[in-house]
């Protein structure tokens, strides 16, 4: 099977590449990638006035399975994916059971291949349970390949234990990424602690739980030269511990998610619980503190922290939800619409944060458009008007921020490993 | 009555920041007009016959509560309380459901005092009937703060240009965060004083001035608020103990002394005596909080009047 991606503007910011070309798919590798290829093939898709890019690759979201699959499941998370342009997700381990066994990586991993939609990559839990008390098994599930470890939802509270971790795992090669928030300071704060919060009474999360946490958690970093990747940054503190960290040369990486790089507290004033998320969405200037920090190379991805609940759980009063909403299907457009049109960030970075830098940074395959690489391409259109309507989505979390949204930018096709599996914005489902 | 173009007819009244100064002053008239009904020999008017309403309360409550059900049965409304102890919200139901549940009934308002703030909001966006805030957490509690403005007023004072002390847990408090709006928004300067654990940590962002000791904060107050502390703040470890907080933010008759001879001291309630208001300040000449507790019902019959009737039947008060 060939098909030939025909006069894309094809930005691969892995290759500097940025120029109108053709590419050749054939046996869901990339088979070559040149100006005018004139090679007869089963399929032309004519990408004319539209961008081909590396299909993008988001390492931070939770598909719910096993055991929650009230929130999400496999398919559901993964057609979602598919449907806003995402190639690869990686898989937090807060599910029932936890993933903290190498039986249930490979269990992920079985079923992914058998019915997604998108390659699925497994983060392992750090501790048993995710309790904090235990290292949990993390040599055997990374040999059952694990991408890497992360106790998400919950701080590492011991800092004996955290080094333990981040000493065993260099053996492996594999990161920790870090929910990096003081539990204490977090525990009795529902949102952002600052004017909004103090305007509508909903108690306060100081920003300073998360530079606290990473602080420590660079410092561990130093100590055992792990690689120590800080989750969903959303406070000023934070990034800069963060960027004098990497300065001084400690292997540590960070992430920001969309949410964090476009809204504000202010988007709690109404109560929305599909506002209630952790870290909250904090005020204006951390906002432009995580948008500055993008560009100059302290954050190295752009995740979603896609977070499905279902409805019985976030349709409450806003104290009572759950943190956490879907993103995988507004990421690129929200990106697009409220970065790329108003001129804050260009296309490279936005597809550097966004697939290449990910890819290079966990080991993943694709994030290039390189020839003979993995045939995982997202195609956009980026002035296609459209509107955010929960109801449409394929996760089966419908709640978000960004409900009834004017958009411009999306993606119109995801290819993987050489298929569509998505076209015009609707999945293309297994017969 | 002078006739208003302003209505509230078929209004959500959830917090006082989304009434206009107008919309206040249409309440609060008519709650003047209320009073007056409140001291005929019966107190019954027709003006809501037909009418329900039903007192959803998620936390226990005895004066909001009492006096919205009085409120309503003056207007002769039909008035039912659900205390959440003894229903199915126990069984789990949500508060969805349950509004949309009490909405079958067809019930015209439902008041709804509940712990999370933004409940009242919610419940607006849920059901048809008019939702009216009787407090939702640390948010809002908008018929205690008109019923504060009512008082403050009966007393002959005008807001505009007012020295305001509000005293005390600031940060879990509805209260305060309803006056300091109200206030604020009628040209009132307010000033704010307590442990600095109990205050937001952007308290200013609020419009008011902060005080490191309560004495500043009280110094030629024309109205001196304070608020209940509740003790399970000392258990969380917000402060030290109930000792030293009376010793240092308890209003007691030497520090009221700094504020103006005729000052007005208003008081929430319920009040713990001895800590955060002393014996002989309660029971001061000074102290409005029993007339506090008259006037709300006064204002509760005006806010389920307008809102129920869209004030269009006025002339059943006069």
């Amino acid at each position: 099977m060939k098909t030939l991606i025909k006069n894309g503007r094809v930005v691969d910011p892995s290759q500097k590449l940025d120029a109108v070309m053709d590419i050749l798919v054939e046996d869901g590798k990339i088979k070559a990638l040149s100006a005018n290829i004139a090679e007869a093939a089963d399929e032309v898709y004519d990408a004319t006035g539209l961008v081909v890019t590396p299909g993008l690759i988001d390492v931070h979201t939770h598909m719910r399975e096993p055991g929650l699959e009230a929130k999400e499941d496999i398919i559901s998370g993964t057609m979602a994916a598919a449907a806003g342009g995402v190639t690869t997700v990686a898989c937090m381990p807060n599910t029932k059971p936890v993933i903290d066994t190498s039986i249930v990586v490979s269990g992920i991993k079985q079923r992914a291949a058998e019915e997604s939609y998108a390659n699925v990559e497994v983060i392992g839990a750090i501790s048993k349970g995710e309790k904090g008390e235990e290292l949990a098994e993390m040599g055997d599930m990374a040999e059952k390949g694990a991408m890497g470890f992360s106790d998400d939802g919950h701080y590492v509270k011991s800092s004996r234990l955290f080094t333990l971790a981040a000493k065993y795992i260099t053996a492996f090669d594999k990161p920790l990424l870090c929910h990096a928030i003081d539990p204490e300071l977090n525990a009795e704060g529902y949102m952002h602690e600052g004017a909004v919060s103090a305007r509508i009474g909903v108690p306060g999360i100081p920003a300073i739980s998360e530079d606290i946490a990473v602080a420590r958690d660079c410092i561990i970093a130093e100590y055992t030269g792990a690689h120590v990747h800080i989750c969903h940054v959303a406070s000023k503190g934070a990034i800069d511990i963060i960027r004098q960290a990497k300065k001084k040369g400690v292997n540590v990486t960070s992430e920001v998610t969309v949410h964090h790089l476009t809204l504000t507290d202010e988007a709690c004033a109404g109560y929305n619980s599909a506002t209630r998320v952790s870290p909250p969405l904090r005020s204006w200037d951390h906002v432009q503190a995580m948008r500055e920090a993008v560009l100059d190379g302290t954050v190295d991805c752009i995740v979603t922290d896609h977070s499905p609940h279902a409805p019985e759980e976030k349709d409450v009063e806003f104290r009572y939800a759950p943190c956490g909403f879907c993103g995988l299907e507004t990421s690129l457009g929200v990106m697009l619409t409220d970065l790329y049109h108003k001129n804050i960030f260009d296309l490279n970075i936005i597809i550097s944060k966004m697939s290449c830098e990910p890819a290079k940074l966990f080991k993943l395959q694709g994030g290039t458009l390189k020839e003979g690489g993995v045939a995982d391409i997202t195609i956009m259109d980026l002035n296609k008007e459209w509107t955010v309507d929960s109801s449409k989505f394929y996760t089966r979390g419908k709640f978000t921020p960004y409900e009834g949204k004017a958009c411009k930018g999306k993606a119109v096709a995801t290819m993987l490993h050489g298929k569509f599996v998505m076209r015009d914005g609707v999945v293309c489902t297994k017969q | 009555m002078a006739k208003s173009n302003v209505s509230l007819g078929g209004r959500d009244i959830l917090d006082l920041e989304s009434l206009s100064v107008e919309e206040i002053e249409l309440i609060l008239k008519t709650a003047e007009e209320m009073k007056k009904v409140m001291k005929r020999d019966i107190k019954k008017l027709p003006s809501l016959r037909g009418k329900s309403i039903i007192n959803l309360f998620y936390e226990p409550s005895t004066r909001t509560r009492t006096s919205f059900e009085l409120a309503g049965k003056y207007l002769g409304a039909d008035v039912v309380n659900v205390t959440t102890s003894s229903s199915s919200v126990v069984k789990g139901e949500c508060l969805r459901d349950t509004i949309l549940t009490l909405q079958s009934m067809a019930c015209d308002a439902i008041v709804m005092r509940h712990p999370i703030e933004g409940a009242a909001a919610y419940a607006a966006q849920v059901a048809d009937p008019v939702i009216i805030n009787a407090g939702d957490g640390a948010h809002a509690h908008p018929s205690q703060g008109l019923l504060d403005m009512f008082t403050i007023r009966e007393q002959g004072k005008t807001l505009k240009g007012l020295k305001m002390a509000i005293i005390g847990d600031i940060l879990y408090s509805r209260v305060a965060r309803t006056n300091i709006a109200a206030w604020t928004k009628m040209g009132a300067e307010v000033h704010v004083a307590g442990p600095m654990t109990l205050l937001p940590h952007d308290v200013e962002s609020l419009g008011v001035t902060v005080h490191k000791r309560v004495e500043d904060a009280i110094a030629d107050a024309d109205v001196v608020d304070i608020l209940r502390i509740q003790l399970e703040r000392q258990k969380k470890g917000l402060f030290p103990s109930p000792r030293e907080y009376a010793r240092i933010f308890g209003i007691n008759e030497s520090r009221l002394k700094l504020a103006k001879p005729d000052v007005t001291v208003l008081h929430p309630g319920p009040m713990n005596r001895g800590l955060e208001i002393s014996w002989e300040v309660g029971y001061c000449d000074n102290a409005a909080i029993r007339t506090e507790v008259q006037n709300g019902v006064a204002v509760r019959m005006a806010l389920l009047f307008l809102t129920l009737t869209g004030g269009k039947h006025i002339e059943n008060v006069d």
